[in-house]
């Protein structure tokens, strides 16, 4: 078969390009650790709290040391569980330093949601029998708007929550 | 002697479509434009809503809309037109038997049936599950069927496209199967091969949960064989805009196939890559191991060489074309393009999209970088510039000689004017609308998601604004549907009877003969299911071998109680 020269230097280019990108993907993947989450964590969707993160007195933000920090979440057909204030009300916003490692934890009792810190590369699946996790620095001061990404039903656009990033 | 026998060989051999023959390939193409009108009715009436200054009346529910959108316009719309086209090609390249011809009712007549079963149960709010019925949201146990039997059908279809071929290579032995019956054959491959991974879904999985007889349902599974299935399904929307791009354009503008068998090997390398590669719709889900989401990018990556063939391929046919016509310069031939030819201009501006659509693809599919726009609107500008331009600008650059061809009328210069207005109206929305959705997607906004202020906030804001300018691009296409389906009913109806063209390239008099291993179905279909097996074996085994607790059914999310 016959392949104009031409167009043996486009393809030659153009594929060098794809392999070119691959490796920069396949760099920054396997060796600085940026691949999308994939634990693979599992827990039982019917009973979430037999994971320690996931019972009621754990759930919202906790700050495990200094400039380190947690977030338990339970994403459930329409709302973030972020726990309760001290008074009771559910929280609505968390409240994180510039510059703290935080570590999201994600699960659902019901069906598949979403879960992104909207403007960052915090995205993930959450799908019942998982655990979502993904760990991150927050550098950027600012409000972001944690929003259920995936269509969870007809409440799918009132599941939010804040996360406020302060200086 | 070896000459004269060339020359036989490159000649197309043109076969005349007979009345019934025609009344079948219609059929479909009714399907498909009274589901382009429906369908884009729905997505006015998304626009409208995002944009926060309209409610839908009768409480009827976004998420409804949505799915009928979805439904309609990604499945009905694409699987109609794409089979009836299908239909024409072999038609006219290899023949159609009567016998195959009453069968091909049967495929028609069970996908309607589907059509109708899904259609009612959406319509009655009791499948608001979108086009993508994740689990365990759960619809009416019809709405699974009626998609079942959309799928027997089209395979029913298939089944007869590839006796069509069979009969003729019996008839023509040592032959070539004419270009535009392999590109077929190799379409409906695709198509079966990646719908067995639904139908195994639906059949397995989401009926007998639905009815009941299964209490739970294993997610990821039934998530890994639907994009084991999704991502071929954009694959089997585009390879009939190739078909045209690579068949029939050339004729269109006056010239020749630039290569037979470049184009048939670029068919041959998307039946091999665009299956085991459904991973990149599942990157940041937390049940797949990251080392096979990777691979399965690389070969996304892969599928990408096709079309960078296809791309040499058409502009290489328009400089020798133009060049052949004595248009000198750098870009003589550029500028003495058909343009006025809305049978040319349509599927260009669907070329013009590709480019960025398909860079848009590749960011998609980069691995670690699909976090940044997963699920965001940016993707739904994405699939509105490949499918729903590239895709159906050319879709519609056929029908303005397929449909009066099929009914015996004349494409009109009023009607090629209007089809250039409609080419023009459909760019300036597309480009509005899709445009804003990718910015608000990289500013995080969600897609399928109804109007919501969530928190308030600058961040919100700034996405409304986007929202406003979807629905002035939206409304501006949905002038140019309307447009289109004025076309079409002219076409069909009030079109003054002739003779329409059916425009098939045909080979350099001196072409290079197409190599004899094109014909090889055995060693393209072994390599096929080769690359299938390495890229799900050990991921699927892992799978469902570290399953968690399967997930009841839930239907009153979606509003069923």
């Amino acid at each position: 078969m016959h392949l104009h020269k031409y167009e043996k230097i486009w393809l030659v280019f153009g594929i060098g390009s794809l392999i070119v990108f691959l490796l920069i993907l396949g760099y920054g993947a396997f060796w600085q650790g940026t691949h999308p989450q994939s634990h693979g964590a599992t827990i039982d969707p019917n009973n979430i709290e037999s994971h320690e993160a996931f019972q009621p007195e754990n759930l919202g933000l906790t700050k495990v040391e200094e400039d380190k920090y947690i977030v338990n979440i339970v994403a459930s057909a329409f709302n973030y569980n972020l726990g309760v204030h001290e008074e009771g009300a559910p929280v609505r916003k968390i409240r994180i330093p510039k510059g703290s490692t935080v570590l999201f934890q994600v699960t659902t009792p019901d069906v598949v949601h979403g879960f992104n810190v909207a403007g960052t590369n915090v995205n993930m699946m959450v799908e019942p029998g998982y655990i979502s996790s993904l760990e991150t620095v927050l550098d950027n001061p600012g409000e972001y708007t944690i929003v259920c990404n995936e269509y969870c039903g007809v409440g799918h656009h009132m599941m939010y929550a804040t996360v406020e990033v302060y200086e | 002697m070896a000459i004269k026998k060339l020359n036989l060989s490159n000649q197309i051999e043109s076969l005349p479509i007979g009345k019934p023959e025609a009344r079948l390939y219609m059929s479909f193409m009714y399907v498909a434009f009274i589901s382009l009108f429906v369908g884009g009715l729905m997505g006015l009436l998304q626009v409208f809503v995002r944009s926060g200054k309209f409610t839908l009346p009768w409480g009827i529910d976004y998420y409804q809309v949505l799915t009928v959108h979805g439904v309609i316009l990604g499945l009905v719309l694409t699987t109609y037109f794409i089979i009836g086209f299908h239909f024409s090609l072999m038609g006219k390249t290899v023949g159609i038997s009567q016998k195959q011809r009453k069968v091909a009712w049967l495929a028609f007549w069970i996908m309607v049936i589907g059509t109708i079963m899904t259609a009612t149960m959406i319509l009655l709010g009791k499948a608001s599950v979108l086009y993508t019925f994740y689990a365990p949201l759960k619809a009416h146990p019809i709405f699974y069927i009626g998609l079942a039997l959309v799928v027997v059908g089209s395979w029913v279809a298939g089944f007869v496209n590839w006796r069509q071929v069979y009969l003729w290579k019996k008839d023509h032995p040592g032959e070539k199967t004419p270009l535009l019956a392999f590109m077929v054959t190799i379409n409906t491959l695709l198509w079966f091969i990646a719908s067995l991974g639904v139908a195994a879904t639906v059949l397995i999985q989401f009926i007998p949960w639905s009815l009941g007889y299964a209490e739970t349902i294993n997610v990821l599974v039934s998530r890994t064989l639907f994009w084991y299935f999704g991502h071929p399904l954009v694959y089997f929307w585009l390879l009939p805009a190739y078909m045209a791009w690579y068949a029939i354009i050339p004729k269109i503008i006056g010239g020749k196939i630039f290569s037979d068998s470049l184009a048939r090997l670029s068919f041959v390398l998307f039946l091999f890559f665009s299956i085991p590669v459904g991973f990149h719709h599942q990157l940041v889900e937390p049940g797949i191991d990251a080392t096979w989401k990777f691979i399965q990018v690389a070969l996304t990556f892969m599928v990408a060489i096709p079309s960078l063939m296809t791309a040499f391929s058409m502009f290489a046919t328009f400089e020798i074309t133009g060049r052949r016509k004595g248009f000198g310069g750098l870009f003589g031939w550029f500028k003495h393009l058909p343009w006025k030819d809305v049978r040319f201009l349509a599927p260009f501006v669907g070329m013009l999209a590709f480019i960025p659509g398909g860079a848009g693809g590749l960011i998609n599919a980069s691995h670690q970088m699909n976090a940044v726009i997963h699920n965001t609107i940016w993707v739904t500008g994405h699939f509105h510039l490949t499918v729903a331009t590239t895709v159906m600008l050319t879709f519609f650059g056929i029908s303005y000689w397929l449909i009066p061809h099929l009914t015996g009328r004349k494409l009109t210069p009023s009607i090629n004017k209007l089809g250039i207005i409609q080419t023009i109206v459909w760019t300036i929305g597309m480009s509005i609308m899709s445009g804003a959705m990718h910015i608000q997607g990289l500013l995080g906004a969600p897609r399928r998601s109804a109007y919501s202020e969530y928190a308030g906030g600058e961040q919100v804001t700034e996405w409304i604004g986007y929202q406003l300018a979807q629905a002035i691009g939206g409304t501006i296409l949905f002038i140019g549907i309307i447009l289109m389906v004025y076309i079409f009913v002219k076409l069909a109806f009030f079109a003054p009877k002739g003779d329409e063209e059916f425009p098939i390239a045909s080979e350099e008099e001196n072409a290079e003969p197409t190599p004899k291993f094109f014909e090889n179905w055995k060693l393209w279909i072994g390599i096929t299911i080769a690359l299938i097996l390495f890229a799900y074996t050990i991921p699927f085994v892992d799978i469902i071998q570290n399953s968690p607790p399967g997930s009841v059914p839930f239907d009153w999310p979606i509003g069923n109680n």
